[in-house]
């Protein structure tokens, strides 16, 4: 079993409410790398990653490529870029998008199932698209655990109900939920959330 | 399930890996030393089209059907780019970088991996502007023929020029952007004056040597398709071709921080990506 492990957040429309509202809950000694896939226009450059430093207690910064995975602490998708994840570092690529969006939570999500097996904890929240859902089924697949914001709660339904139906996860939580789950799946215990 | 997993990775990795070698042993085409999940995704993407299960089937393919390595060199080739792409970087190499360059008689610039050329096109446009273009010369290379000849053209795609006049304007443009091209169909042909001065050749990063000496050498969005020795190779090759104070861009994304070379040079703009040689 590998020991390295990753979370991946995909979210979309009114996902920096919702990622800030996960950040804001993570302690700051947190010790698994957080990466953090969010739609946006190309053009933001990186203020996302600003904004969201801002929320809680753990450092923000943009991917860069290459970056090492160990002890990366909380990582944005740059906008305009895919991340792709091998077993301990990151890369960047600008192929093409991948319905319509760059980033996408697809491609991130999937090659981390790819590259990380079960280390590998899929969060999709509020959004009006159904990117997320094929790579949350992949992380689901290769034995990493999936997290679904409600859609009944949700900001927008869409996304979410697209991964809730594609990848039967393991927990589907309201937003509130998702960072205490994140930090006992952190601490290796075994969630209680159905 | 998580023994399988990784076995399955083991073994696909060792697939990946003799494709590589074939196609590099039989066609000359060096992929090996890319950038391996997004090198992966796409082998799997191909593989999938043809409806092929393995790296090793597609291995098969590759070898007995040019066509097949054709297709294949297409899913390869990432070539996306645009006019005074990051719009902040044209107008910090023209703020920051090219005042120094006017002091010296003759400029020599890189374009590496300039793919269709929008980028050498911005460059050019730049210089002229500041009245520099008439001393310097672009050499823009890439290693793929097809996109050097759409390059030499000077036609880009009428439907990108708003984007491209935006970013014109946003990178510091002093002129009228529309009166650099003529709308010829669906395309906007630049100028052919600009590209008086630039000689587009073919050129491998991965596998050719340096060629000449540069004040400037452009390199963005190549780097980060490269593992790290690969770059690290593809940084030593412009390293050699710079001379003290040379400068060096790099994409948005893409940094000399942590490479064998970095102690060389200072960041001229560090958010930019833009370094001198000490
Ligand atoms: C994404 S484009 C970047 C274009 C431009 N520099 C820009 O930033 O807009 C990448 C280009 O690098 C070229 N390239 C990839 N591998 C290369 C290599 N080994 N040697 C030279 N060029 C390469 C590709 O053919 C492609 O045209």
């Amino acid at each position: 079993m590998t020991d390295r492990r990753l979370i991946v957040i995909g979210a979309s429309w009114g996902g920096l409410q919702a990622v800030g509202e996960i950040l804001a809950g993570l302690p700051g000694d947190f010790a698994v790398p957080v990466l953090i896939v969010q739609h946006r226009a190309e053009d933001t450059g990186d203020l996302l990653a600003g904004l969201l430093d801002r929320r809680g207690p753990l450092p923000v910064r943009e991917v860069e490529d290459k970056d090492t995975l160990a002890g990366a602490g909380v990582l944005v998708a740059p906008a305009g870029y895919h991340v792709l994840v091998e077993p301990d570092h990151l890369e960047l690529s600008t192929e093409a998008h991948v319905r319509f969006s760059r980033p996408s939570i697809d491609v991130t999500l999937e090659s981390a199932a790819d590259a990380l097996g079960a280390g590998v904890i899929g969060v999709v929240l509020t959004g009006a698209n159904d990117d997320g859902a094929v790579g949350l089924a992949a992380v689901r697949r290769r034995g990493g655990f999936a997290i679904v914001q409600n859609p009944e709660t949700a900001l927008v339904a869409t996304m979410p109900a697209a991964a809730r139906s594609s990848a039967a996860p393991q927990a589907v939580a309201e937003l509130s939920e998702i960072a205490p789950l994140l930090v006992q799946l952190a601490d290796g215990e075994a969630p209680h959330a159905a | 399930m998580t023994e399988a997993d990784h076995h399955d990775r083991e073994l696909e990795e060792l697939e990946l890996e003799l494709l590589l070698e074939a196609v590099y042993r039989r066609y000359g085409y060096d992929f090996r030393g890319y950038a391996r999940a997004s090198l992966r995704r796409r082998l799997w993407r191909r593989a999938d089209l043809e409806g092929l299960r393995s790296l090793s089937g597609l291995q098969e393919r590759v070898l007995h059907d040019p066509h097949c390595l054709e297709r294949l060199l297409a899913d390869l080739s990432i070539n996306v780019t645009a006019m005074f792409r990051d719009p902040t970087f044209h107008q910090a190499l023209r703020r920051d970088v090219f005042p120094e360059l006017r002091t010296h008689p003759f400029v020599r610039v890189w374009v590496a991996g300039c793919s269709t050329g929008e980028e050498v096109m911005s460059i050019a446009i730049a210089l002229h502007e500041e009245g520099m273009l008439d001393r310097s010369r672009i050499y823009a290379t890439d290693m793929d023929a097809d996109v050097l000849a759409r390059a030499r053209t000077g036609g880009f795609a009428l439907e990108k020029v708003r984007d491209y006049t935006r970013n014109y304007l946003a990178a510091g443009g002093t002129d009228s952007f529309s009166g650099y091209y003529a709308v010829t169909g669906d395309q906007a042909v630049f100028d052919p004056d600009l590209l008086r001065t630039v000689v587009f050749a073919q050129h491998n990063l991965a596998t050719d040597g340096s060629f000449n000496e540069f004040n400037l050498v452009i390199c963005r969005n190549v780097l980060i398709y490269f593992g790290r020795d690969l770059q690290d190779r593809v940084l030593g090759l412009f390293d050699e071709s710079l001379p003290r104070r040379g400068v060096l861009a790099l994409g948005r994304k893409e940094t000399l921080r942590g490479t064998a070379i970095e102690e060389r040079y200072e960041p001229v703009v560090e958010a930019e990506r833009i370094y001198r040689r000490s």
